[in-house]
């Protein structure tokens, strides 16, 4: 694709008006380098085994350097509004038991050092893997006996958001083996299945076609380590489940339930196909 | 098929095209050698005119998503996901093009991304909305020929 995209470049000679945006040049990643508050995060390493993909890539190397500055300090940062509302939340008891999730976790930055990088998780509980935001409802109704939030909760997002920030720069290290391989197996089933009026599945865009434009936007691998990000088109967070719905609404298809056990497996799923890059809640997409 | 409900569907996407009583059904286009489709899906003529809307419209054709088109100067943002359409009817016959836009997944590869337009081969779990119903009807399928067969080098 790339070669056909070169070609035409060089037979137009002079780039028409149109080609006059900067990311329509740009038919892959491109190379810059993430600093946040002068702490460097590593934006792509090379693939682990058994991967489909030769080279990792964050979803911030395809975003114009307008959205990827956003991210590069936390004032500057959208999402941060909520990650100090989080702040309070971690402190205030709430329900019958009176406590707070600091009365269990201490400080959020020792207590939740390293967690959001191993979810989704196999839950013996449950029956089936958790992810963060069923693990914060677990605690809210069993251990606080407070109401559950709800999944796109401001409160749930912002929650999911601080605890993420807890690992931000470690590397992604979701298990895929014991009772994680048969929901693995389903949510690569539901990755590679074409979906929709359109005919598509996920690997199409993001394991084919990253790198390369479609329409106005830059095709990243859709990997979900910067979730959940603060999206200028949503004007605040939003989850990995609505991001799958909005790309499977896109291709004409009906979209699985957000907190659904095919989302939950294909969260998990692409979670690992991002095993090694490293954290970056709150990422900030456009 | 209730014709009504589906005027009245192609209306809301902002679509002229009526499905009409001499077109071909989706499961009727012969192909041949499976890369071509020789006859005209409504018997008729495509608009040139037309075709080139349907092309760059997001809701119709939207096939600027995915192809670079350097006689579509006027609209930003051309995709690459496919090879650019310049030239494309020195390099294939009316009846190839043809094939290829009711059916890429039989005329070009199995996998291809790009979606068949005039074909019910489609995904599961299709919105209900758009269920049982091909992207483009026969006669803007046979627009976005007549537009097609114009680019030449
Ligand atoms: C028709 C193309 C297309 C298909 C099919 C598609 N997506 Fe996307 N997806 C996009 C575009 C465009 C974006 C926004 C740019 C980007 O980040 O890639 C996006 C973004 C994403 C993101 C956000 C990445 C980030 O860094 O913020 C995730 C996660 C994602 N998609 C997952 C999926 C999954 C899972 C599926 C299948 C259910 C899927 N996509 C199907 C086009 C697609
Ligand atoms: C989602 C992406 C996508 C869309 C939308 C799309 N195409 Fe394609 N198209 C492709 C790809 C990719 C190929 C190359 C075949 C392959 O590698 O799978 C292709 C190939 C073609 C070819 C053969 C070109 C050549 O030089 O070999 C034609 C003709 C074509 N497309 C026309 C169209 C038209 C007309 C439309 C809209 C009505 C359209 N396409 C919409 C992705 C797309």
């Amino acid at each position: 694709m790339k070669f056909y995209l070169k070609s035409t470049l060089m037979a137009l000679g002079v780039a028409g008006a149109f080609m006059a945006t900067t990311s329509f040049v740009a038919a892959d990643a491109d190379d810059h380098k993430l600093f946040i508050d002068d702490v460097e995060i590593l934006t792509d390493i090379a693939a682990p085994e058994g991967s489909p993909l030769d080279h990792l890539y964050s979803g911030w190397r395809f975003r114009s350097p307008e959205t990827q500055d956003l991210q590069t300090d936390d004032f500057g940062n959208p999402g941060f509004a909520a990650i100090t509302l989080a702040e309070e939340l971690w402190d205030t008891a709430e329900g019958a038991k009176g406590k707070s999730c600091a009365s269990c976790h201490n400080d959020v930055d020792e207590g939740m050092k390293g967690v959001s990088a191993a979810y989704p998780k196999w839950s013996d509980k449950l029956g089936k893997p958790h992810t963060l935001v069923t693990r914060v409802n677990e605690c809210r109704t069993d251990r606080m006996e407070a109401k559950a939030w709800k999944w796109e909760a401001p409160e749930m997002l912002a929650m999911t958001a601080l605890v993420g920030l807890q690992s931000r720069g470690m590397p992604v290290a979701v298990k895929s083996d014991g009772p994680m391989k048969s929901w693995m197996e389903k949510g690569k089933d539901i990755y590679y299945a074409r979906v929709g009026q359109l005919n598509m599945s996920c690997a199409n865009c993001h394991e084919q076609n990253f790198g390369n434009m479609i329409r106005a936007d830059h095709l990243s691998q859709g990997q979900i380590n910067g979730f959940p990000v603060y999206r200028l088109k949503w004007g605040g967070l939003g989850s990995t489940h609505r991001r799958f719905k909005g790309c499977m609404k896109n291709i004409r298809a009906k979209a699985f339930g957000v907190g659904s056990d095919e989302f939950i497996a294909l969260e998990a799923y692409v979670a690992s196909r991002g095993n090694g890059l490293a954290v970056e809640t709150p990422a900030v997409r456009n | 098929m209730d014709i009504s409900k589906y005027v009245i569907a192609c209306f809301i996407a902002g679509s002229v095209s009526v499905a009409s009583a001499a077109d071909v059904a989706p499961a009727d286009v012969v192909f041949t050698d499976d890369t071509m489709v020789e006859n005209s899906l409504t018997g008729a003529a495509g608009d040139a005119v037309r075709g080139r809307e349907i092309f760059s419209n997001r809701k119709q054709g939207n096939c600027l998503a995915c192809h670079v088109n350097e006689q579509i100067p006027e609209l930003g943002f051309h995709g690459e996901v496919g090879p650019p359409i310049d030239g494309v009817a020195d390099r294939y016959s009316v009846s190839e093009m043809r094939a290829i836009l009711v059916d890429s997944k039989k005329a070009l590869s199995e996998d291809t991304i790009m979606p068949g337009f005039y074909s019910l081969d489609l995904g599961i779990r299709v919105l209900k909305k758009f269920s049982g119903k091909t992207v483009l009807t026969a006669s803007q399928v046979e627009d976005v020929l007549a537009y097609l067969t114009t680019l030449k080098e």
